[in-house]
């Protein structure tokens, strides 16, 4: 049974190497890097060889030490509680790096919620960060995750909405209502959305309202 | 409050087994409680007759027969049908009828919303709001007014039925089983965008039908039509199905729904024809019919049928989807989130 699912899934394992508590409930949990990988790739993770693993964000950089995700825990979930529970030198399954959720350096808004900022925020840690924008929305301020580093590296082009707590510093409101209130979007750049299905579909029918051809809008919704 | 009580129909034989040896009764009791569940027309536990008292009583002490009906239901000019379900507070699932000739296919829902966003459904406006049960699920083809002669069923309603495969396989279970409703495994087809991993566990579990959205054999396009392409991309579904035998009684198939000026070029034609190369399978186009806030149009007919000659003189087998229930908001999804939304604004 194990054997089938690893090799199903072609997974291996390795020691996690650390496991912090950014914020209340999410974790960044990394384990060694071996190999390359590009940002914007995922990867898929089981604590137990006998469940099917889930799919994460790499949220590290390329030249990082270790591979780092990002997750917040789902309580009842079948992995997110067990994974916050971990300790360095704890095994975990893990796949090589996979997918195409890729920005090259023409001009472009990176659109994120929650923890749908992880791939964005490797792309960046990679250097990959010319020409972007980031629009990262959260419920409360401290879910603004990875705040000072993003502030120094993106500066003007790091916008923060925060929809239930007014700060006085962010935008208040979602991040549709940041979109709505913009005179003009530039139809020529290209938009990258990741986060939970009912916001990516939300800001792309906005995005398109605005004049923006649906294919220069790339979407990661998580599964 | 009196405790949520479990529900006996969508279970199946060995959960049965299981509720009749936690009760302490007899094992064949489980064969009876999925006769009554199954193959009768009855809708409480006090109906199972050839039940004690003693026993009824026990079962309703922690359980409740489960099904539910439709709560509103619109027929169509062409004969089709739209019942909605209420699953849940304000929560809405869609089940349509399609009489065709001697057929009666019913098209069901598997979870309530969906998570995929592709850019053509309005299922997507509604988010996912929720997994649908196995009873749930064969709930909707039993508790519609045709329920007696219903001959097909295709899980192509709200919902990605591999994002909720263990509930989808289960109640495909309960379909064809001889203690079940013993329909056979080919007339039931299952549609999914393509999740990989589930879809090796579907062919190796059940023997139902495949059908694929696929909507564009290109790598850029699928993505910007639905997301799902980043994590599963077309190529590796196919590269999946190509391990499975498709050249005895099971099919595959692949729904395409044709957009005008975007994937209804002799471009998609030859690249279609080289994707599916060497699989035994066919090609269903479907008309669009516009949902609010996509910018997607349908071609001609004369496209559509030029494209579906195209693909026939390719070898591959196609044909074009009727488009049924027009005037019922029969595009799944548009019915629920009408009712949702005038749901809200009470």
């Amino acid at each position: 049974m194990q054997l089938t699912n690893l090799n199903k899934y072609e997974l291996k394992p390795v020691l996690i190497t650390g496991n912090e508590e950014i914020s209340p409930n999410v974790f960044v949990f990394s384990w060694k890097r071996e190999g390359i990988f590009s940002p914007g790739q995922v990867i898929k993770i089981t604590a137990d060889p006998n469940e099917p693993p889930r799919i994460y964000s790499i949220c590290s950089g390329i030249n990082d030490e270790n591979l780092s995700v990002l997750f917040n825990v789902k309580p009842g979930g079948e992995l997110t509680p067990k994974l916050a529970m971990m300790k360095p030198g704890d095994k975990i399954y893990v796949s090589a790096p996979y997918g195409s959720f890729s920005s090259d350096d023409s001009p472009a808004t990176w659109i994120a919620t929650g923890t749908g900022i992880a791939p964005f925020y490797s792309m960046i840690r990679s250097g990959r960060y010319k020409n972007k924008k980031l629009i990262h929305g959260v419920s409360y301020a401290n879910q603004f995750y990875f705040e000072e580093f993003l502030e120094k590296v993106l500066d003007e082009n790091y916008i923060r909405c925060c929809s239930r707590a007014e700060t006085g510093v962010h935008f208040h409101g979602r991040i549709t209502d940041y979109l709505i209130g913009l005179n003009k979007l530039s139809r020529e750049d290209k938009y990258y959305l990741c986060g939970q299905a009912l916001m990516v579909v939300e800001v792309r029918d906005l995005l398109i309202r605005k004049g923006v051809p649906y294919g220069q809008i790339y979407a990661e919704i998580y599964f | 409050m009196e405790p949520i009580k479990e529900l006996l129909f969508g279970k199946t034989l060995n959960e049965l087994i299981q509720v009749s040896t936690d009760l302490g009764l007899p094992k064949f009791t489980a064969g009876q409680l999925a006769d009554w569940l199954y193959k009768k027309q009855i809708g409480s536990i006090d109906e199972m007759s050839n039940l004690s008292r003693k026993v009824r009583e026990l079962l309703t002490e922690k359980y409740d027969f489960g099904t539910v009906l439709p709560a509103k239901v619109q027929v169509s000019t062409d004969g089709t049908k739209k019942y909605l379900f209420v699953t849940g507070k304000h929560q809405f699932i869609e089940t349509a009828m399609i009489p065709d000739d001697d057929r009666i296919t019913v098209c069901v829902s598997s979870q309530i919303g969906c998570k995929m966003g592709c850019l053509f459904c309005m299922t997507a406006k509604q988010g996912f709001q929720g997994q649908l049960s196995a009873g749930e699920i064969v709930n909707q083809i039993r508790s519609i007014d045709e329920a007696a002669s219903v001959s097909n069923i295709v899980y192509m309603g709200m919902g990605e039925p591999f994002d909720n495969l263990d509930e989808v396989l289960k109640s495909i279970e309960i379909l064809t089983s001889e203690w079940g409703y013993g329909m056979s495994p080919r007339r039931i087809t299952v549609s999914s965008i393509g999740i990989v991993p589930a879809m090796g566990r579907f062919l190796r579990e059940s023997e139902a039908h495949l059908a694929i959205s696929l909507h564009t054999p290109f790598d850029e396009q699928r993505k910007s039509l639905m997301p799902v392409q980043i994590a599963y991309p077309i190529a590796e579904v196919v590269e999946e199905i190509r391990k499975w035998d498709f050249t005895g009684q099971r099919r595959v198939s692949f729904e395409y729904i044709l957009f005008k000026g975007l994937n209804d070029t002799s471009i998609h034609v030859k690249e279609l024809s080289r994707l599916l190369n060497g699989i035994k399978c066919r090609i269903n186009l479907i008309r669009f019919h516009p949902v609010p806030g996509t910018p997607l149009v349908s071609p001609d007919e004369e496209t559509i049928l030029h494209f579906k000659n195209q693909l026939n003189d390719k070898g591959i087998f196609t044909s074009v989807r009727a488009s049924r229930g027009q005037d019922i908001y029969a595009a799944c999804g548009l019915l629920s989130t009408k009712e949702q939304n005038s749901n809200l604004k009470i």
